[in-house]
């Protein structure tokens, strides 16, 4: 017993790190920890598919983590880019301030 | 043995997530991401995924982070101002409340049955993926080329001093 996880404890701690993403994302102002907040999701959903390619005896998981970490990282690329552009215009990393879309 | 090397590094990733949340300076959440993201790598070492395990030292911690961390050293970002903590009434119990019914159904639809032990599964090793890269998953590995190439040309785009 003592030296076997339980395969549910590591889709709980999966859903756990979700839950405070989501929490982040929503939450915070500050435009660079709502990024964080997503890259944080996308590591809780990357451990559910490691999880279940381990359950099922299956690369495939693994396959598409990699391709998640591949998305991840173009998304960074240009996210960081449009937060460059938008801070060079107005100054403000608050997201409450980038509002010219709202009427 | 397994269950107290996961529970250490869970224990860890969740104190880092709820760090990455509460903290208001962006470095100090960018540095409790990398947390996150190295206990993450040991828990994929115990699910038997190396070389998942590898890329996301490297590429998560090692390349993405460091993208984060120059982005707020190049904004020069300072801590966000908070204006009252109104939303922590209605979502902390929100939350537990979530987070409660998903451990309550994810113990229900998977019980004990399927246990995790260090070695069970060897199929995640360099040679394994890519196999399966190059195989059956050729065309969406020459996707995420042209991916790769369309975020790197919008990066440049967005990013580039206006010539005047």
């Amino acid at each position: 017993m003592m030296n076997a996880v339980p395969i549910s404890w590591f889709l709980t701690l999966s859903a756990i790190l979700f839950a405070l993403g989501v929490a982040g994302f929503l939450f915070r102002r500050n435009i660079i920890t709502v990024f964080m907040s997503i890259e944080l999701m996308l590591n809780a959903v990357n451990l559910s598919f490691v999880t279940f390619s381990y359950q099922h005896k299956e690369v495939s998981g693994h396959l598409f983590t990699f391709f998640v970490m591949v998305v991840a990282a173009a998304e960074a690329a240009v996210g960081l880019a449009i937060i460059l552009t938008v801070f060079k215009g107005r100054s403000t990393l608050n997201i409450d301030d980038v509002n010219s879309m709202k009427n | 043995m397994d269950v107290i090397l996961f529970l250490i590094f869970a224990l860890i990733a969740v104190a880092c997530a709820i760090n990455v949340v509460v903290q208001t300076h962006p470095i100090s959440s960018a540095l409790s991401l990398v947390g996150v993201m190295g206990s993450l790598a040991i828990l994929y070492l115990l699910l038997g995924a190396e070389f998942i395990a590898a890329a996301q030292v490297i590429v998560y911690a090692g390349a993405i982070m460091v993208l984060f961390v120059f982005v707020i050293m190049l904004l020069n970002a300072g801590a966000e101002t908070r204006k009252g903590r109104s939303y922590l009434i209605p979502g902390a119990p929100l939350l537990i409340v979530f987070l409660g019914l998903v451990a309550y159904y994810v113990q229900r639809m998977f019980p004990s049955s399927t246990m995790v032990r260090f070695g069970g599964f060897t199929g995640g090793g360099p040679k394994d993926i890519g196999h399966a890269l190059f195989t059956t998953y050729l065309l969406p590995f020459e996707v995420t080329s042209i991916l790769i190439l369309v975020a790197i040309i919008g990066a440049i785009v967005l990013a580039r001093k206006e010539i005047e």
